[in-house]
Formats: structure tokens, sequence, C-alpha cells
């Protein structure tokens, strides 16, 4: 199998691009042997401590990793990209990931229901699933995004794994038409903790995905609680998939579902917290947004954090280009950039004062906003004590 | 009957089938759509950016 794409461009003549993490993509197979890994120790060393390696995996060693293994040089030739796009490799890896989605959160539905664990065992398990979960909601907002039907399909159905059936809908024809405004549940303001925006997010979003579907259905003469409801096919495959994890392992299902929904949801919402904080798109005379621009999200260019999340890292581009495949998504080098991979901005994201520390600075530095706070997406919240702190200093100065 | 292009992803809007998924049944004319019209598929094209492909 071939790995060197060629092109003859009339202008620029021959290119050649060979894609060095072709091969990288297939640890998306691997990535259920994490969550079950806990569960595997436990066994070989009888000890539920074990069951909390997959959480410390995520949010200890990939931020190191991403540390050590550094930024990801592979960036594919703009001509090249047609030829990347229509490479079914790449393609068939998001496929196959969706069934193990299934098969994880059976298999620790299956050990939470029939081993004796304490408390903590269950919490911590109800999170590795969740967090395995979110990485499905990842794949869903990869599949949800491309036009062939059979790839909208398996969104809905892994989607159905956390019931967060309304993510493809919202995200596609909300988040992406009103991202970096005001308007935007999905978009983060400076000045708003994850706490703050959680709240905001959730509920904003459902709301959003089922209103932007109830127009569709409208337009159809259909009523919104009818088969035809995208959002409700999803939910019913959740209903079928956590009810019977309920009917196999009883009651005990009913928190462990509640926290491992709960905690891939999360997932999606410090992703969303940290992709687009306190960024803005202005306002034109026709009283239209201008259009997303490069300078709208964060990036982070780490190889290793961007091979867990489908190139999600490299979030310009993907704005720019939705329907764009992760395999051809690229990286630039004048656009807003974030410390660290996604995994280690979320644990700063936890830890509200430190992000404000990191990432305030960071966004009054952008080129284009120049300490000038008329250009940043402000919680109203905060507004007053965003300008008393930035607003009279060296930033304003700047924009002066 | 023409076809309307999305210069951002390639949708393309054809007035001859419409848009059925969405509720745009075949003959519908591209000045009927909406106003705030997005595209169906990258949705950060409005109607105004839509390229005509033939007439």
């Amino acid at each position: 199998m071939s790995t060197t794409y060629v092109m003859d461009h009339p202008e620029q003549g021959r290119i050649e691009y060979t894609d060095k993490k072709r091969y990288l993509w297939m640890s998306s197979l691997t990535m259920p042997l994490f969550p079950l890994l806990g569960i595997a120790l436990y066994f070989a060393f009888d000890s539920q401590w074990m069951l909390v390696i997959p959480l410390l995996f995520n949010y200890l060693i990939v931020p190191f990793l991403d540390y050590a293994f550094g930024s990801d040089e592979n960036n594919p030739p703009e001509a090249i990209v047609p030829q990347l796009e229509q490479d079914t490799y790449y393609r068939l890896l998001t496929w196959l990931t969706v069934p193990m989605h299934f098969v994880v959160l059976i298999a620790i539905a299956w050990f939470v229901g029939t081993q004796s664990l304490t408390l903590w065992s269950v919490i911590a398990l109800a999170l590795t699933a969740g967090s395995y979960s979110g990485l499905g909601i990842n794949t869903a907002h990869e599949l949800g995004h491309k036009k062939p039907e059979l790839e909208r399909l398996l969104a809905k159905i892994v989607l159905a794994v956390p019931a967060y059936g309304h993510f493809c809908i919202e995200h596609n024809r909300g988040h992406h038409r009103d991202v970096a405004t005001p308007e935007d549940p999905a978009s983060s303001r400076m000045g708003e903790s994850i706490y703050a925006f959680v709240l905001r997010e959730i509920p904003g979003a459902a709301k959003r995905g089922w209103a932007v579907e109830k127009e569709r259905l409208s337009r159809l003469g259909k009523s919104e609680w009818s088969i035809h409801n995208d959002i409700l096919q999803s939910y019913a495959i959740s209903a079928v998939l956590q009810g019977g994890l309920i009917f196999a392992f009883g009651w005990i299902m009913i928190p462990f579902l509640a926290i491992h929904n709960f905690f891939a949801w999360f997932q999606l919402t410090s992703a969303n917290y940290i992709e687009h904080y306190g960024l803005l798109r202005q306002k034109e005379a026709s009283g239209r947004y201008e259009r997303c621009q490069p300078h709208h999200s964060w990036n982070a260019n780490y190889i290793f954090s961007n091979i867990l999340l489908f190139h999600l890292e490299r979030h310009s581009d993907h704005h720019a280009n939705p329907t764009r495949r992760y395999q051809s998504l690229r990286n630039f080098d004048d656009i807003p950039q974030l410390p660290n991979g996604y995994y280690g901005m979320y644990i700063l994201a936890y830890i509200p004062w430190l992000w404000y520390k990191v990432m305030d600075k960071r966004v009054l530095e952008l080129p284009h906003i120049n300490g000038d706070l008329s250009k940043v997406n402000i919680d109203p919240a905060k507004r007053d004590e965003i300008y008393a702190k930035f607003g009279g200093g060296e930033h304003a100065a700047l924009a002066g | 009957m023409a076809k309307y292009r999305c210069p951002g992803c390639d949708y393309t809007y054809d007035e001859a089938q419409g848009d059925t998924h969405e509720g745009y049944p075949p003959g519908t004319a591209f000045d009927a759509l909406p106003e705030e019209f997005t595209c169906p598929d990258c949705a950060v094209r409005y109607k105004e950016d839509f390229e005509l492909q033939e007439v």
C-alpha cells in the first residue's frame, strides 16, 4: 500500500507528499484497551487501585507525552488534499471505532454489575467509561461532518452510547454557524469558568439542537415527535442500550450510567471550553457576523493528543473547512496556539484561577486583538472586573 | 432550473432536485429558500455566498 501521493500541478510542478502519520492513525483501534486495562490489572493484581490507571493515563501521561513528543511537522500540501480525502483507508478507521464504544461500555457495565466493588471503584469505572465515550463523541464529530449518508448514520449510532444524540445537529448547524459569538452556548467567554460554562453549554446545546431539527421537520410537514426526528432516533438506541444494561445488571447501573453519561458530555464541554475561549467575530455593516476566520479558534499542534483526537486540535482548519476529513487538516503558523494539547489544557481549565492566569494574557496578545477588549468575547458578569484588570494597563496602551 | 454551489465545501443545491432531507421539495427555486439559509453540509456559507452553476 503506497503512502506517497503525487500530483503534477499546472503551476507548482510535481508535488509529492508522504503521510508519515498514516499508520499512527491505527492507534484509534487500540484505544479501547486503555479503559479495559484497569480491569485487566485489577484481575492480575487483585487490587481496586488498578482501576484508576486509565484516568491517570488521560490526565497525567497524555499531557506529558504531548510535551515530550512535541509538535507535529506533517502538513499535507493543499493540492494533495483531494487525494487524501479519497483514500478510504482513513475513513475505515473511524467506522471501526463505532462498535468498540458499545463493547467497552457493555464490558465495563458487566464488570461493575458482577464484581463486589467499593463505591470509589464504581465511580472510577464510570469516569473511565465516560472518558472513552467522550472519545466516541469526538468520533461522531468526525463522522457527522461528512457528506456520505453512511457516516452520518454511524455518527447517530455512536452518539447513542453516551446518550447525546442531538450533538451532530446542534454542532454542525448551530455551533459552526454561531461560533465565537456571544450567542453561541458552545463558545466560552473570557472570565467564564468551565463550571459556569457547563451550565450554559449543556442545556443551550440541547435546546438549539432540538430547535434546528424541529425547524427542518416543520418544513417537511412532520411533527418533531415522530420517527423522522434524527435526535429521537439516536435517543431510542440509547434507551435500548442503557435500559438493557439496567435490566441485565441491576440498580447499580443507574448511578453508573448517570456518571458515565455526564462525564462523556463533560469531555465535550471541556473541548468546547478551550477551543474558542474569549475569541469574538466582529459584526459587519450588514448585521451578519464576519465569517469564521482562522484566528477564531484555539489550536494545539501536538502530535500525541492529535492522534488520539483525529486532529480535532487543528481546529482553525476544521472551522474553515468543516467537511474536510481528519487526515487532511492542516496546521498554520500564525493562528492562536494553546501551550499544551487538549488533555493538558483540560486540567488547566478545571483550575479556573490558573486557567485565567495562563489564557487571559494569551487572548489579549493575539495580533488581531492586541489588547483591545472590545474584540474579546467577555462574560457580561465579569465585564467590569476584566476592564478594571486589563482596560487601563499595558494592553490598553498597546491598543492605543 | 439552475444549480447553486457552496464555494466552501462544493455542496450543490439543484433546483430540480431540491433538498428533500432539508425539507425543500424538488422544484424549489433557490430564491425561494429562506434568507437565513446556510449551506446544509458545512453551515459556514450563507445564501448570498452561493455561486450560480448553470442556467
